[in-house]
């Protein structure tokens, strides 16, 4: 992956402030740099050309020059002025005077209007509508059967008429179908189709004008290149497009996409997909996407990757157990497995603001070969040894290493480590029942059902390290 | 050619890629061409040109690589004319395309032995057209055409891939919604072993690079195959969206981590994109781009040429380059 621009602004500046004075000269190297992070992350070439000259502006005209922290000015000029592009306040979706509220679904193929239909509809019936889904995408093999499989799944109405009657009559029908039914919303899935193809863009006119939509919804891929622009004012020129959903958002593109459409067409964006299943449609936040375009960390896709791997109810026996000092080697293994499946230990640390460069540094020394190892180890004891670590003596030692093909010493290490793991659960549950520690849940970083993880293998008695909060918020 | 050694090919695929992109042309990338109808080979241009790279997903890197190797050839050679420069331009660009051609191979497709092509690719890329796609390329050839769903994710992608059977004529092997790929893709390598299919072209369910569970199942798929056929699959095609930015390079690198890729396509190329991003994945992986996808029909399918691609998709053609 790219480095990211915040770690690129801080060597600019960093270097250039330690020379004694900043001049224009260095600021202007900066903002290439920024302009390179930008284009890097697909944002158009000419929003970008703008969007620097008014940070550079900025940046000259004030706070960069004077500042004894220059790189964390840019950075904090440039992450201000991404969200001042991307809307500082979140739209929500428009109320009509009077009711259907109607919803058209409009795209490119391939962006996601289908999946999308269903978790808009899953996530208006959540707020107490009671949503109809509409199949007025007759072209694309399967599509009407995709939307009735997912009104299934979700116990959402679809109304379709098969694959042989017009788009513009099932809207309309729908449309009317949903008067008499008392459905409201109302959420039409039409046909992908591109941009420059005048029939289809024509039909989508035609639909819009018979049922009068309260909201067009352009959905865009986030991974979507220098054309999302072009795409974007085409679709918003025909139809007048009200809104935006970023799809496939839980990728690791930076979504610059976004940011052009945003800037050349005013649309707001109103929603992102970040996920595959039903429930995954988040409320856009502006914050969040600026933090992403300039790599500066994603504390929040590491917590919601850590909420995949983790069920409520499974967490809070499992923080019960801790705190009780009860957590054995099984549990941990399973935490072990849950973190394996989140991705490589290197890409995860890679999420936590501000350990950019540390964990440079820090990445030959993690290897997730040492998962493996301990792995081993673990998988190497009976029930009983992982349920109750202290029976392990000797020979019980020696013979989970040749299981495990680890050495006895490797094993003893990773006993140490436990007790001392458990040990400070135990600690931490019994200053948490004094009331010293804060609500777990309520810290705005915490990380549920993340488990602390012992040093690795070749280092005993290091503590094990949690990502520091102070540090996460330093972003800001 | 991928096949052309062994088969001979009953239509020409360049004229297909022309028309696909007829539409293409008339876009940013004429552009080009008349850039270079200034007097001067100036600054000016050479930002513009930069520019118009960036601007056709050519990404950062390779645009200012392109634009600094043509400067240095026009000071070397001495060049005054901005039409030679041009030509140079094209040279290069072609020059770099070509890293994703030279490293195909001749695969065989031996008698009695099904010939299986596993298609992977993010979500939306265009997975199923283009299996549609490449069944009507081997159909073409006479070869005899099975596939498998093994996309029991999606909603409805069994139906799909099931509708595309039908109008191809060919036999779909699938499983539950829901239910194990792994099982469908053992189902579908016996029956194409005991139907004695050709070609047995295998869909699997999109899915994000940075998912690392599901890309592990791509190895697992890859186990079964390899159980009933040693040398399966023969051929790994990563299906790429040619609107794709900058992360289709992010794609094609992860993607070839969890199963080694022999050929990319780059799809819907009948849109306004450029598919610049050809040129990042040919620098820095070199994987073969074997395929490009232009329209919607089972047709739309030719075989990728540097040359075709650079002058239809940046310098429209018959302009007397």
């Amino acid at each position: 992956m790219f480095e990211s621009l915040s770690d690129r602004l801080t060597e600019t500046l960093g270097r250039l402030g330690r020379k004694g004075r900043l001049t224009e000269d260095d600021v202007k190297e900066a903002m290439r740099e920024v302009r390179r992070a930008l284009l890097e992350a697909d944002v158009n070439f000419k929003v970008t050309k703008d969007f620097v000259a008014a940070v550079q502006e900025r940046a000259i005209g004030q706070d960069v020059l004077r500042s004894l922290t220059p790189a964390q000015t840019a950075i904090g000029i440039v992450h201000d002025e991404l969200i001042a592009v991307l809307g500082a306040e979140r739209e929500p979706l428009r109320i009509p005077e009077r009711p259907p509220q109607i919803v058209m679904m409009v795209g490119l193929q391939g962006s996601g209007k289908t999946t999308h239909t269903g978790k808009l509809a899953l996530h208006l019936r959540k707020e107490n509508r009671n949503p109809l889904m509409v199949a007025a995408d007759v072209y694309r093999p399967a599509a009407v059967n995709q939307l009735q499989a997912l009104g299934k799944q979700v116990n959402i109405p679809v109304y379709d008429e098969g694959t042989t009657a017009n788009p513009v009559d099932i809207a309309t029908n729908a449309v009317r179908f949903a008067r008499e039914r008392g459905f409201n919303p109302i959420i039409v899935d039409t046909a992908g189709r591109l941009q420059i193809d005048e029939r289809l863009m024509q039909e989508l006119v035609d639909i819009r004008d018979k049922i009068k939509p309260t909201e067009i919804l352009l959905v865009a891929d986030a991974m979507t290149g220098q054309e999302a622009v072009g795409v974007a004012q085409a679709f918003n020129d025909r139809l007048g497009v009200t809104g935006l959903i970023l799809t496939k958002m839980d990728g690791d593109a930076r979504g610059g996409a976004a940011l052009s459409i945003r800037a050349v067409t005013g649309v707001p964006i109103k929603f992102i997909g970040t996920g595959e299943k039903l429930d995954a449609l988040e409320p856009f936040y502006p914050e969040r996407l600026a933090s992403r375009i300039l790599g500066m960390g994603d504390i929040l896709s590491l917590v919601e990757r850590a909420q995949e791997q983790t069920d409520e109810g499974e967490a809070e026996r499992l923080q019960d157990k801790m705190f009780k000092g009860q957590f054995d080697l099984e549990d941990f293994l399973a935490q072990l497995q849950k973190i394996k499946k989140m991705g490589p230990l290197t890409e995860l640390l890679g999420m936590i603001p501000g350990l950019g460069a540390q964990l440079r540094q820090a990445k030959a020394e993690i290897n997730d070969d040492d998962y493996k190892r301990i792995e081993a180890i673990i998988r190497s004891m009976t029930p009983k040894e992982r349920r109750r670590p202290d029976i392990i003596q000797f020979s019980r030692r020696k013979r989970i290493a040749r299981g495990s093909g680890t050495d006895a010493q490797e094993v003893g290490q990773l006993l140490t480590q436990f007790k001392e793991m458990q040990k400070m659960m135990g600690q931490f549950g019994a200053m948490a029942k004094k009331g010293k520690l804060p609500d777990l849940d309520g810290l705005e970083f915490g990380a549920p059902g993340m488990p602390q993880l012992p040093g690795h293998l070749n280092a005993p008695n290091r503590p094990a390290r949690r990502p520091n909060p102070k540090k996460a918020k330093r972003r800001r | 050619m991928v096949f052309s050694r062994l088969f001979r090919r009953k239509s020409e695929p360049d004229v297909l890629l022309e028309q696909g992109l007829e539409k293409t042309r008339r876009g940013v990338f004429s552009e080009i061409t008349r850039l270079f109808d200034r007097n001067a080979l100036d600054d000016d241009l050479y930002e513009d040109l930069e520019m118009l790279l960036i601007q056709a997903d050519v990404g950062w890197d390779v645009s200012q690589k392109l634009v600094a190797e043509l400067r240095a050839t026009v000071d070397r050679e001495r060049i005054k004319d901005p039409a030679d420069a041009r030509e140079v331009l094209r040279q290069e660009m072609i020059e770099l395309l070509e890293l994703a051609t030279r490293n195909r191979t001749v695969k065989i497709l031996q008698r009695g032995v099904p010939f299986v092509i596993m298609v992977v690719g993010v979500n939306g890329v265009g997975k199923t057209t283009t299996i549609a796609k490449l069944a009507a390329y081997h159909q073409r050839f006479g070869r005899s055409v099975m596939l498998a769903a093994g996309d029991t994710f999606r909603a409805a992608a069994i139906d799909q891939l099931k509708v595309w059977g039908e109008r191809r004529q060919v036999p779909v092997i699938a499983g539950p919604q829901n239910g194990d790929p792994g099982a469908v893709v053992f189902d579908a390598m016996a029956a194409a072993h005991a139907r004695n299919v050709d070609v047995l072209i295998v869909d699997t369910a999109g899915r994000l690079h940075t998912k690392h569970n599901l890309m592990a199942e791509l190895e697992k798929l890859r186990k079964i195959m390899v159980r009933h056929v040693e040398t399966a699959p023969q051929e790994v095609l990563l299906v790429i969206d040619a609107t794709t930015g900058q992360n289709g390079l992010v794609q094609a690198k992860e993607f070839a981590k969890s199963v080694t890729i022999t050929d990319i396509m780059i799809a819907k190329l009948d849109g306004t994109a450029k598919g610049g991003i050809a040129f990042s994945v040919a620098k820095e992986l070199g994987t073969p781009i074997s395929y490009v996808g232009t329209g919607e029909k089972a047709t739309d399918l030719a075989e990728f040429r540097p040359e075709t691609y650079v002058d239809a998709l940046f310098f429209g053609t018959g302009d007397g380059l």
